[in-house]
């Protein structure tokens, strides 16, 4: 029913072959690219596909890519990003167990467009079983000839090593994936631009599997096509949707990007559990704001969900219901974020507990009115944080504030949680 | 002294990255694999493998939650509490499996097979509540399937994959 571009493989139990891949065209997008194209040529496809990124900051693919200067030192990285520990997404780990040799055909191209000589495909470690098999399917592509030295017969060679982390949700954040990878701590390094100065000083970039993924496709079909497969004029391409919660058919998806929430739950997922209405949904992972249910029909992409004042985060959609006590929730969300803070800043390393502290006591009923505005002030100073993460992790507890506020005044009001 | 033939395993791990640092995390993962934890003393010689200094070393040991720097059962049960799991759950589960095994949270059970421990979202919501061990994730997780798995792992001569 939704054209399936990146899972045109997908099938029950086991990732495609390579054979698979190439019977449906897969490496022609390479094989095109190393006979024919020059990076400029994949850039300016990446520009018409209006490709961006979905590792959760959906910044343009090909603007990211151009930044690398013609003269830049050499060597050159690209790094993979399958670190995926942002709450409620799994769509890098479906992808991979689905069409393996689409991410690294993806990861050759980036390879090649910015003339690198090597990525790291970064994964978390209770990723084991995935990376076991990209480890596997790397080998597959290098002996036919996609990876390593004079790929194609090409003056070009490039080659993939998967780089295995340790945990931690902040090394998927880009400047501290970099850092995992040189074996230092990976605390984010905002002072640099890793196009310039990355992975041992040198140009690197940084993309999402997905993202990679979606780029032999743009080469192979051209930008135009891959544009056109959004439902909206503000999206482009289709999107890995992920939803869990209480609904029927939790999973992960491919559908036009734009697709309007209350289409994915009710026609793709089945709606609610039985007994179950919707409360609430988060649209893009944990450190995306709770939206009410009037937000149903917003258009899920990017500028769609900027206009309404959210943001579109990883595309992975936790649906709440009624039963559901939000300030729980958050207090769940919370409890992660200050767990998993690198600790560099004192906005994010200090606020966080502090906030979590405010959030555990209105949940046990020992809250005071007082905490309502002391809670909107310091996540308000989230945003004066080192990195990203801070306002990521203010993200829900401003989202509670604005639309569920008489729910958290309820505890105060009853000294309990009304929904214990 | 870390054994001969792991010392051999890492050399040669580590000869095949650019950068030895590169390894850092890939030869605590093997140390631990050995020893069931990161050993002090595997650390220091792990430092010196990768031409780092036993502080630095330290300093990924202690930020990283899959390296364990005292010993852990023999299976690590990683129970997820992210937000979905927590849904579906409240906790509880993790409760009741400390309870089974007669452990808190980081403790090895007496029969030294399993400890606990809190996991950040492993990717599995769409079956949650979940949790992973030893690479392997088990979703749809109920009392009497815990049961049931704890039962299957103790008798299981599976090999150990990298984290547990
Ligand atoms: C705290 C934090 C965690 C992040 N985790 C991930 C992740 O697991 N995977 C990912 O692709 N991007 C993650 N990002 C975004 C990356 O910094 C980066 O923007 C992204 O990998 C770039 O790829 P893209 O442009 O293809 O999306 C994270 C960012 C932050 C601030
Ligand atoms: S905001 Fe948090 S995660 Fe980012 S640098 Fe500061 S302490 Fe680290
Ligand atoms: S929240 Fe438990 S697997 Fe994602």
């Amino acid at each position: 029913m939704y054209e399936q571009a990146l899972f045109k493989n997908r099938q029950e139990g086991r990732p495609a072959t390579l054979a698979e891949y190439r019977a449906g065209g897969g490496y022609q997008a390479l094989t095109d690219t190393v006979n024919k194209l020059s990076p400029q040529d994949l850039i300016q496809a990446l520009k018409e596909s209006g490709l961006s990124g979905r590792g959760g900051a959906g910044f343009p693919t090909w603007r990211k890519w151009s930044f690398v200067h013609e003269n830049a030192p050499h060597p050159r990285y690209v790094g993979a990003n399958t670190d995926e520990m942002e709450p409620g997404t799994f769509k890098d780990r479906v992808l991979v167990n689905t069409d393996p040799h689409l991410v690294i055909e993806g990861i050759i191209l980036a390879g090649y467009a910015i003339k690198a000589q090597k990525a790291f495909y970064f994964i978390r470690p209770t990723y084991e079983m995935d990376a076991q098999i990209i480890e596997r399917e790397l080998q597959v592509a290098r002996e036919a000839g996609f990876l390593g030295q004079n790929i194609l017969g090409s003056d070009f060679s490039f080659d993939i090593a998967v780089h295995r982390s340790a945990g931690r949700y902040i090394c998927g954040e880009a400047t501290a994936m970099v850092q995992a990878i040189m074996g230092r701590r990976p605390h984010p390094q905002k002072n640099v631009h890793m196009t310039d100065a990355g992975l041992w000083d040198r140009p690197t970039i940084v993309n999402n599997a997905e993202t990679l993924a979606c780029v032999p496709l743009v080469i192979r079909n051209g930008g135009a096509w891959f544009k056109g497969l959004a439902r909206t004029e503000t999206g482009a391409g289709t999107k890995l949707y992920c939803i869990s919660g209480k609904v029927v058919r939790p999973g992960c998806y491919e559908l036009p990007m734009g697709i309007p929430f209350r289409e994915i739950l009710e026609e793709v997922a089945g709606g609610m559990l039985p007994g179950s209405e919707l409360k609430a949904f988060i649209p893009g992972g944990a450190s995306t704001s709770f939206m009410p249910p009037k937000f149903m029909d917003v258009a899920m992409d990017i500028d769609s969900l900027k206009q309404v004042g959210h943001r579109f985060g990883t595309g992975a959609i936790i649906v709440f219901d009624q039963n559901t006590c939000i300030l729980g929730a958050t207090l769940n969300l919370i409890t992660y974020f200050a767990r998993e803070s690198c600790g560099f800043c004192t906005p994010c390393r200090q606020g966080l507990p502090y906030i979590l502290d405010l959030i555990q006591r209105l949940e046990n009923g020992e809250g005071e009115e007082d905490f309502i505005p002391r809670l909107r002030e310091l996540a308000g100073h989230m945003d004066k944080a080192y990195c990203a993460f801070a306002p990521g992790a203010a993200a829900p507890v401003k989202g509670m504030l604005q639309y569920f506020e008489a729910e958290v005044r309820e505890h105060i009001i009853q000294k309990k949680c009304p929904f214990k | 002294m870390i054994p001969e033939p792991l010392r051999e395993k890492l050399k040669s791990q580590i000869n095949q990255a650019e950068n030895p640092r590169e390894q850092a995390v890939n030869v605590m993962y093997e140390i631990q694999r050995h020893y069931g934890y990161l050993t002090d003393e595997g650390l220091q010689e792990a430092a010196a493998m990768v031409g780092a200094t036993p502080l630095e070393l330290e300093e990924l040991a202690t930020f990283y939650d899959f390296i364990y720097r005292e010993p852990v059962g023999r299976f690590v049960l990683h129970v997820c509490d992210g937000v979905v799991c927590w849904m579906f759950h409240e906790g509880s589960l993790f409760d009741y499996m400390c309870r089974k095994l007669g452990v808190c949270a980081g403790e090895v059970s007496a029969d030294g097979m399993f400890t606990v421990l809190p996991t950040a979202c492993i990717g599995y919501c769409d079956q949650a509540p979940a949790m992973v061990v030893n690479g392997r994730f088990f979703g749809h997780l109920t009392p009497a399937l815990i049961d049931e798995i704890l039962e299957q792992l103790k008798t299981e001569t599976c090999d150990l994959v990298l984290c547990r």
